[in-house]
């Protein structure tokens, strides 16, 4: 172990923290480094410095600070009874690392996660020792991510908050049951109750920064969390059920969804099967849709079939298409809420549809102007020199609309 | 026709001063060419023509998204961007709210404009390497960049604000940008051969682009569409998507059928015990409480409220259930509704601390909407099940007096339905103790109008006075 080098190290804790879908670097308060001795800035919109060929982006520096955990996560490719090989970095190796790669423009900052070694309070003093090396010695102004251990030392995690732009804990499994199953070590009451602390800590300091502007910030960027979908049971219904009471109990920034991926030294209790990249998706359209488009559960559960969203076709247009009676709806004359429920029409597009009506009645041609793809959308609306008649009524609308059903190819 | 020249391509102060100038006469725009580059018998009347400016016959006024949406426009590529732009500016004059109207032909196609640009711009923040010489004093980063616009002015002021203790240069074949830790200067375009050709870090670089790839994810599309080609020839990581992509069906199929490989080692380690001996009945009951399920909502709610207060309390004070405050803050009565209670014991003259104060179901019960919980009141079954830890907890206090706090408090205690206008005067509780009864306070914020407010928070002072009375102090 002694003589790993720093590429080696850096290789198996990146490849150890890639199963965590959080890349987000926005949303954090304004800053930059004018005036200060070391680096860094954000501006409220996140930058993605690369994409890898899996079509995520790289925009923090997402590594562990080490591998080695005693808890036995069936999912986890870290888990204790996992035979990858273990290595770890110390905080000022990480700090080193997040400047070196920060200073050439690889990255936006770190998102610092670990397996648990010791004990709780001595991981999270390990990560929030990080953080501070970056934030009080090298005066870093970039983007910080922590991922907050549940049940370590409160004071702990208020230091992380302190310090970080984000913290996050994962719930990994939508259900107590499958955490019970697959996580035994961990506790859903407890993640709950370590989101609870951080929802109050940030609404404290929102609070008293409206009466003192020095008031030290707190995870300005919020908190988010992530739950793996496909290693155990759950249907999507159940998915998107635990997803809304978290948006809603702890005020999270978002919930990221992860398809779970084969990993290399696999448990034997899980799937060895091709990460359910399609229903991931789907899953995040729903959540789009009841966080941005004004859906709720209800409405996504029209179109399920046995707790789970169609595949085929986004869950937007399986309801519209159980939904025709509300449709066409008249673009020079609908409401805003209508419009966006339309299948194909997006907030931006919805927006520059609502004052563009103010200058004249829209034809069909001008929604087309405003959005992607007018044939999707067609069915479902009227405009000045547009009406779909029969159209929105046709039993095979679904097949029009649909993308056609393809081999899926193996060459490359 | 007017033929007007521009200094250089991106020369908006020279648009903008000409435009105006062109406007102030009345110069249609069908009527106007733009040139980049000054024709030779025009230098000297420009000069002399500055130095005369006579002031616009007419006040000129564009909406100020007009003249930031202009200085972007005016980076792109586009030969006719000046003319589109003092088209706009034209017709700015007799519509002012134009440029609300997307479907315009002329807005449609600022706004192209503009969305390339900005673009461009974000993909130039984000695809920059920068690359380290070392010089004697210190080390400069130096990077090229060759962005689809002539954006480099637009962009370097990120750079700056971002790396103010650094010193840099980003070379491209338009512009490049040095900063010098004082100011940003700009100079005329160079070439890559200009710029270093390497950096140790980039193997470091590879190595985590390598590392954070997942094999059993291939989207190639997705990748492609947010890091188009054009900008793989001088990113230091792109020579590694082709062989990646490669063997990325291999190493997961190789995942998905390898067996799992015996465990070597067992795992064993030892975790701090969290259970101490209870110091009390009270603190075991609640721990116990703190993982009931029972209900079908548990598993919802963050935690258990459970009761608080001194356990030789002589009144005790029930409520209806935890509301989303209480929730995660793990607190009886800290929410709004908490706030109402609180001014009431104070002006009834009761103090928090003596009191035991408890609900009667102790798990949040919600509906999720949005970024909010809606309460949704416990039902009978809810209220059922829960009275096996109120129970527990009244047979430890022992209170002299209890008072419950609207219908699901009296339901509770009671054990049946009873009005709470009948409880006010007096009930027995299941176990035979004595209660009161009383309006929740939350029904004081459920009021409409202050007088009806001021009516209802009364009536729970009196109540709470009354219960005072009646619960001499322990």
């Amino acid at each position: 172990m002694a003589s790993i080098t720093r590429l080696q190290k850096l290789e198996i804790l990146a490849d150890a923290a890639k199963y965590d879908a959080s890349c987000s670097s926005s949303g954090s308060t304004k800053r930059d480094s004018r005036g200060g001795k070391g680096m860094g800035s954000s501006e409220g919109m996140g930058i993605c410095h690369a994409y890898t060929p899996d079509g995520r982006c790289i925009s923090l520096l997402k590594v562990l600070m080490t591998n080695v955990c005693m808890f036995d996560c069936r999912f986890c490719v870290n888990r204790s009874s996992s035979n990858v090989q273990r290595a770890r970095f110390t905080p000022d190796e990480l700090a080193t690392l997040t400047t070196d790669f920060y200073k050439r423009n690889y990255i936006e900052g770190l998102f610092l996660s670990s397996g648990i070694i010791r004990s709780p309070d001595y991981t999270m003093e390990q990560l929030v020792e990080t953080a501070r090396i970056l934030r009080h010695k090298l005066d870093f102004r970039g983007y910080i991510h922590l991922k907050t251990i549940p049940d370590a030392d409160p004071e702990l995690i208020a230091e992380a908050g302190r310090l970080a732009d984000r913290v996050s804990i994962n719930v990994e499994l939508p259900t107590r049951e499958g955490l019970a199953k697959f996580a035994p070590e961990k506790d859903d009451k407890r993640i709950k109750s370590a989101m609870a602390v951080t929802r109050s800590q940030i609404a404290q300091w929102k609070d008293e920064r409206k009466k003192f502007k020095s008031t030290p910030r707190f995870a300005p960027a919020g908190q988010s969390t992530q739950m793996i979908v496909g290693a155990d049971g759950s249907k999507d219904a159940q998915i998107l059920r635990s997803s809304a009471d978290l948006y809603g109990s702890y005020k999270l920034k978002r919930v990221y969804y992860s398809a779970f991926s084969p990993i290399p030294d696999a448990s034997k209790d899980l799937p060895p099967t091709r990460p359910p990249l399609m229903r991931e998706h789907r899953i995040y359209q729903a959540d789009w849709l009841w966080r941005f488009y004004g859906f709720d559960l209800e409405d996504l559960s029209h179109s399920m079939k046995g707790g789970m969203l169609p595949l085929d076709i986004d869950p937007k247009l399986a309801w519209a298409l159980n939904q025709r009676a509300q449709f066409p709806v008249d673009v020079n004359k609908a409401p805003k809420e209508m419009l966006l429920r339309v299948p194909g029409l997006g907030t931006t597009s919805v927006g520059k549809i609502v004052s563009a009506r103010r200058h004249g009645r829209l034809r069909l041609e001008h929604v087309g102007r405003l959005c992607r793809n007018i044939k999707k959308i067609r069915p479902f609306i009227e405009a000045a020199d547009w009406r779909p008649t029969a159209l929105t009524d046709r039993s095979d609308l679904r097949d029009m609309l649909a993308p056609p059903a393809k081999q899926l190819s193996l060459a490359l | 026709m007017q033929i007007t020249h521009l200094d250089h391509e991106t020369d908006f102060d020279g648009w903008r001063d000409q435009a105006r100038d062109l406007l102030s006469k009345g110069v249609r725009p069908e009527d106007t060419v733009w040139r980049v580059g000054k024709a030779e018998t025009d230098l000297f009347d420009r000069l002399t023509g500055k130095v005369d400016a006579i002031p616009p016959v007419k006040q000129i006024t564009v909406p100020r998204s007009f003249l930031s949406n202009a200085q972007m426009a005016i980076c792109h590529r586009d030969p006719a961007r000046f003319d589109l732009l003092y088209r706009l500016l034209w017709r700015l004059q007799a519509t002012p709210g134009l440029l609300a109207n997307a479907v315009d032909n002329d807005v449609y196609r600022l706004n192209a404009l503009t969305k390339a640009i900005r673009r461009d711009r974000h993909k130039m923040h984000a695809f920059v390497r920068f690359r380290e010489v070392i010089g004697e004093d210190e080390e400069t980063f130096i990077a090229w960049f060759e962005p689809e616009h002539r954006i480099t002015e637009l962009a370097a002021p990120f750079f700056m604000r971002r790396f103010a203790n650094m010193r840099w240069s980003i070379l491209t074949p338009d512009r490049c940008a040095h900063w010098d830790k004082k100011s940003l200067t700009f100079t005329d375009g160079a070439t890559a051969s200009q710029a270093p050709q390497e950096d140790e870090l980039e193997d470091l670089w590879r190595g985590y682009y390598r590392s954070i790839f997942n094999p059993a994810r291939l989207k190639i599309k997705a990748m492609t569409s947010e890091m188009p080609k054009k900008y793989w020839k001088n990113l230091p990581e792109a020579d590694l998507i082709e062989p990646l992509i490669a063997s990325a069906r291999a190493l997961e199929t190789q995942m998905v059928e390898a067996a799992p490989t015996p465990v070597k080692r067992a795992a064993s380690y030892e975790f701090a015990d969290l259970d101490t001996a209870p110091a009390d009945a009270i603190k075991a009951l609640r721990r116990e409480a703190a993982s009931c399920a029972r209900c079908d909502h548990a598993c919802h709610a963050t935690q258990t409220v459970f009761g608080e207060g001194p356990t030789n309390a002589s009144l005790m004070i029930v409520g209806e259930q935890p509301g989303d405050l209480e929730d995660i803050a793990g607190r009886p009565f800290v929410g709004p509704a908490g706030e109402i209670f609180d001014a009431a014991l104070a002006d009834a003259g009761l103090m928090r601390d003596e009191i035991y104060l408890t609900n009667a179901v102790k798990h949040f019960r919600f509906t999720p909407k949005g970024k909010t919980r809606l309460h949704q009141p416990p039902r009978v079954a809810h209220i059922d099940h829960c009275r096996w830890w109120l129970k527990a907890e009244r047979a430890l206090v022992q209170p002299r007096l209890t008072l419950a706090m609207g219908a699901t408090a009296i339901r509770a205690l009671h054990g049946k339905p009873l009005k709470v206008a009948e409880a006010r005067r007096g009930f027995e509780c299941f176990d035979g103790g004595d209660a009161l009864a009383s309006l929740h306070p939350a029904a004081v914020l459920r009021q409409t109008t202050q007088a009806n407010r001021d009516a209802c928070y009364r009536s729970l002072v009196e109540d709470l006075s009354r219960a005072k009375q009646h619960a001499p102090a322990a």
